[in-house]
C-alpha cells in the first residue's frame, strides 16, 4: 500500500470532491446510454419500494442503495449469465443489473409466488440463478466465502466463468472475510471481491471501527491484485472492475475492488432524517447528493453531445410508466401456497 | 444373484466410498484440513490424495469458517463437494455457513436453489481429551430445519450411507464415530441409495423392549441385547440412523408391541436427541401401551473431563444399559 493510494481514499471521502461530471471520452456512446438507463431504472425502483414501504405495503425491511447504482452497474458490464454472483443485505441493484425485472422485484418484496425467490424470500434473499445471480442474505459476510467455493467450482469445472461477491466495509470486519481471502489466493480463485466502502456499518462510522478507511489495506495482506475507484463513477467503476476480472479469467486468482460510495437513506427504510448515525449529519447526506453518479453521467453526456435533455424526459417518463405497471401487476399477483412453508425445506 | 462380498472395517468402508464417488462422478470434490495427512482421520481417507489428486482431495488453511462456506458455494455452482471437520468441536467455527447459509437456501429462494453438499464431522473423543475434543453435537444439527442429519452405526450404512449423502441435492451434516472404525463386516457390493428414502432400522428384533440408538450408542446397544439375548430377555435394537428428518414410526410401532423404551445417546441430556425420541413415542402410542415410564442413557449434562478417573464413568457402558433394561423389565 503507497502513500499515493491512502490519499486518494481520502480525497474520495471528503464529499466537497467529485461533483463533477464525470470523465466518458473514449467510452462507446451505447455503452453509456445503457449504463444511464439502468441506473435510473434501479434508483426509481428503489425509491418506488421506498414509498412502498412508507405507505405500508411492504412488510419487511428494505435497505436501499440510492446513491451506490453506478457500483452493480459499472461492475455487471464485464459479467455474463454463467458467472456466479452473490450479494447482501442491499443488494437490489446487483440483481437488476443482471436482469433489469421490476417486477420480479417488486413482487419478491411484496412477497408473491411470482417474485424472483417465488415469494419466500422478500428484500433480502433474492435469487436469480438464469442470470448468474446466485443469491444474496442479511448476514453480513454470509456469502463472501460462498463466492470463494463457486470460483473454485468454476476452476475445477476448466471454465472461465468467475465468481463475485458484493459486500461492504462493514462485512470487512468479519473473520470469514479475511479467511476468504486468504483462501482464494491459495487456491488461485477466480473471484472478484466488491466492497462498496459507503463508510457506514449500520449507524457506525468507518472511524468507529477500523483504524483506517482504507479496505484495499486487507488486499494487500493477501497479495491479491486490487483498484481503489470512486465509486459513484459508473466508468471508472466498469474499467477497475474489468481489468481485474479480466485477470481472473485468464487464470489469475482473485481480484479486489474498493469502491468509495455512500448512500442516501439510512440503513435500513425510506428516511434519511433518521438513523443518520454516528459522525453522519444532513449536511453530509446533502454534500453526497451533489456526487450523484447519475447526473454526474447524464451531464457528461450531454456536455459531449450524445444525449440531450428531452432524451432524458423521455426515458424518465418511459421509466415512470414501467415501474408504475409493474408495481400495479405486482401487487395483484397471489402470496404463495400455505404448502410452500413446508415444502421448500428440502428438495422435493 | 451371488453378491460378491468383501471383508471390511467401519473406516475402510468410509474410504471406499470416496473411492467409489471420486471414480464415478466427476463433480465430486473433498475440502478439509489434514486431507494430506497420512493420520488425521483414522484408515477413512488412506491415499485419497494420491489417487485422485490434490486438485479434488483439497487439504486447505486452518479456515473452517471460509472452507464450509466455500464448499456450500461449490455447491450452488455444479459440484458436489464433501467437506471433512476431522473434530466436530472446530466445526463450531463454520456455523454460519451451515445454519444459516446450506440450511436455509432451498428455503429462502422457494426451492430454486439447493447446496448438495456434504458434510462429514467425525466425533473423536475418549484418551483424555477432554472439554474441546470431545463433542457430539447431532442433536444441534438435527434441531435445524433443511439440514439432513447422517448417523451410520454399521459397516455398510459408514459406506452407503455416504455414497447416499453426496448424492442427494440437500446439504447433509454425515456424522461418523472414531470409536467405531474397527468394527468389521463382510459387505456385499455398492447400492445407490436415495437418502431421502432412508430412516430408521431395526437391527435386531425382540419383544420384551424397544432399544434405540444412533451412531456409537447403537453399537452399545447391539452389544448389550447379545447379552440379555443369552439370558432370556428379547430386546428390540432399532437404529436412528437419519435425525433429520426424522421419521419417528418404526420405533413407535416397535413401543406398541413391547410397551417399554429405552433410548441411549451419547450426546447430552437437556434438550438432546433422546427427549426427541421419547416425545415421539409418547405422543403417538395408546395410553394403555408403555408397561412403564420411558427411560434414557445420555452423557451428563457436563463437558467431557480429562482426567481418565471421571472420564471413564461420564461414557456410558453396555453394563449400564443391561442394568437399566432389567431395570424396567423387573
Amino acid at each position: 500500500m503507497n502513500d499515493l493510494d491512502i490519499n486518494q481514499v481520502n480525497y474520495l471521502i471528503d464529499p466537497a470532491n467529485c461533483h463533477n461530471p464525470i470523465y466518458i471520452k473514449g467510452c462507446d456512446t451505447n455503452d453509456l446510454i445503457n449504463y444511464l438507463k439502468m441506473m435510473m431504472m434501479i434508483r426509481k425502483v428503489e425509491q418506488k419500494l421506498a414509498i412502498g414501504r412508507r405507505d405500508g405495503f411492504i412488510g419487511g425491511p428494505v435497505h436501499l442503495g440510492v446513491g451506490q447504482e453506478a457500483i452493480a452497474v459499472g461492475v455487471s458490464g464485464s459479467l455474463t449469465c454463467d458467472d456466479r454472483i452473490f450479494g447482501a443485505h442491499r443488494s437490489h441493484s446487483h440483481l437488476l443489473a443482471l436482469n433489469p425485472d421490476p417486477y420480479r422485484l417488486f413482487a419478491e418484496v411484496l412477497g408473491k409466488v411470482t417474485g424472483f425467490s417465488r415469494g419466500m424470500g422478500g428484500s433480502m434473499h433474492l435469487w436469480d440463478g438464469p442470470s448468474g445471480f446466485y443469491g444474496s442474505v442479511p448476514i453480513v459476510s454470509g456469502t463472501v466465502s460462498l463466492a470463494v467455493g463457486a470460483a473454485m467450482a468454476a476452476r475445477l469445472q476448466k471454465t472461465n466463468h468467475i465468481a463475485v461477491a458484493y459486500f461492504g466495509d462493514g462485512a470487512m470486519e468479519e473473520g470469514v472475510v479475511h479467511e476468504s481471502l486468504n483462501l482464494a489466493r491459495i487456491q488461485e480463485s477466480p473471484v472478484l471481491f466488491v466492497v462498496e466502502n459507503n463508510l457506514f456499518a449500520s449507524h457506525m462510522h468507518i472511524s468507529l471501527r477500523q483504524p483506517s478507511d482504507m479496505q484495499s489495506r486487507f488486499a494487500v495482506a493477501n497479495h491479491i491484485p486490487y483498484k481503489l475507484a470512486d465509486g459513484n463513477d459508473v466508468v471508472a467503476v466498469k474499467n477497475a472492475a474489468s481489468e481485474l476480472i479480466t485477470h481472473s479469467r485468464n487464470g489469475q486468482g482473485p481480484g479486489f475492488l474498493e469502491l468509495i460510495t455512500y448512500r442516501w437513506y439510512g440503513h435500513v427504510d425510506w428516511r434519511d432524517d433518521i438513523d443518520v448515525g454516528v459522525h453522519r449529519s444532513l449536511d453530509d447526506v446533502d454534500n453526497w447528493r451533489m456526487r450523484d453518479p447519475v447526473t454526474r453521467l447524464s451531464k457528461a453526456m450531454i456536455e459531449q453531445g450524445i444525449w440531450s435533455a428531452e432524451e432524458e424526459k423521455k426515458l424518465i417518463s418511459m421509466l415512470d410508466n414501467q415501474i408504475s405497471d409493474a408495481w400495479e401487476k405486482a401487487m395483484n399477483d397471489s402470496y404463495p401456497d400455505e404448502s410452500a412453508t413446508l415444502n421448500c425445506v428440502y428438495e422435493i | 444373484m451371488i453378491l460378491k462380498v468383501k471383508k471390511q472395517n467401519y473406516g475402510t468402508a468410509i474410504c471406499s466410498a470416496f473411492e467409489y464417488l471420486l471414480e464415478k462422478y466427476p463433480e465430486v470434490f473433498v475440502i478439509g484440513q489434514g486431507l494430506w495427512s497420512p493420520w488425521y482421520v483414522g484408515n477413512s481417507m488412506t491415499d485419497l490424495d494420491k489417487k485422485f489428486g490434490v486438485e479434488r482431495i483439497i487439504d486447505t488453511p486452518v479456515s473452517e469458517s471460509a472452507c464450509t462456506g466455500a464448499a456450500v458455494g461449490a455447491s450452488l455452482s455444479g459440484m458436489r463437494p464433501i467437506l471433512v471437520h476431522p473434530r466436530m468441536d472446530f466445526m463450531l467455527y463454520a456455523m454460519d455457513a451451515v445454519v444459516n447459509q446450506a440450511a436455509k437456501w432451498s428455503h429462502m429462494f422457494g426451492g430454486q436453489a439447493h447446496p448438495a453438499v456434504t458434510i462429514r464431522s467425525i466425533i473423536n473423543r475418549g484418551g483424555e481429551q477432554g472439554a474441546q475434543h470431545s463433542q457430539a453435537l447431532h442433536s444441534w444439527f438435527a434441531h435445524v430445519p433443511g439440514l439432513r442429519v447422517v448417523m451410520p452405526s454399521t459397516v455398510k450404512d459408514a459406506r452407503d450411507l455416504l455414497i447416499a449423502s453426496v448424492l442427494c441435492n440437500d446439504p447433509v451434516i454425515y456424522i461418523d464415530d472414531r470409536w467405531l472404525y474397527e468394527q468389521e463386516d463382510d459387505l456385499p457390493p455398492i447400492e445407490e441409495l436415495s437418502l431421502a428414502a432412508q430412516g430408521p432400522a431395526c437391527l435386531r428384533k425382540g419383544a420384551d423392549i424397544t432399544l434405540v440408538g444412533s451412531g456409537f450408542s447403537t453399537y452399545l446397544a447391539n452389544k448389550a441385547a447379545e447379552i440379555l439375548g443369552k439370558q432370556a430377555v428379547s430386546v428390540e435394537v432399532i437404529d436412528i440412523r437419519i435425525l433429520n428428518p426424522f421419521d419417528a414410526s418404526l420405533i413407535i410401532e416397535s413401543v406398541e408391541r413391547t410397551g417399554v423404551l429405552l433410548v441411549v445417546d451419547l450426546g447430552w441430556r437437556n434438550s438432546g436427541f433422546a427427549a426427541e425420541v421419547i416425545a415421539r413415542v409418547t405422543e403417538n402410542v395408546g395410553t394403555d401401551v408403555l408397561k412403564c415410564r420411558p427411560r434414557r442413557i445420555t452423557l451428563p449434562d457436563a463437558p467431557a473431563p480429562t482426567s481418565r478417573a471421571l472420564e471413564s464413568r461420564y461414557y456410558t457402558s453396555t453394563d449400564e444399559i443391561i442394568n437399566t433394561v432389567k431395570e424396567l423389565l423387573s
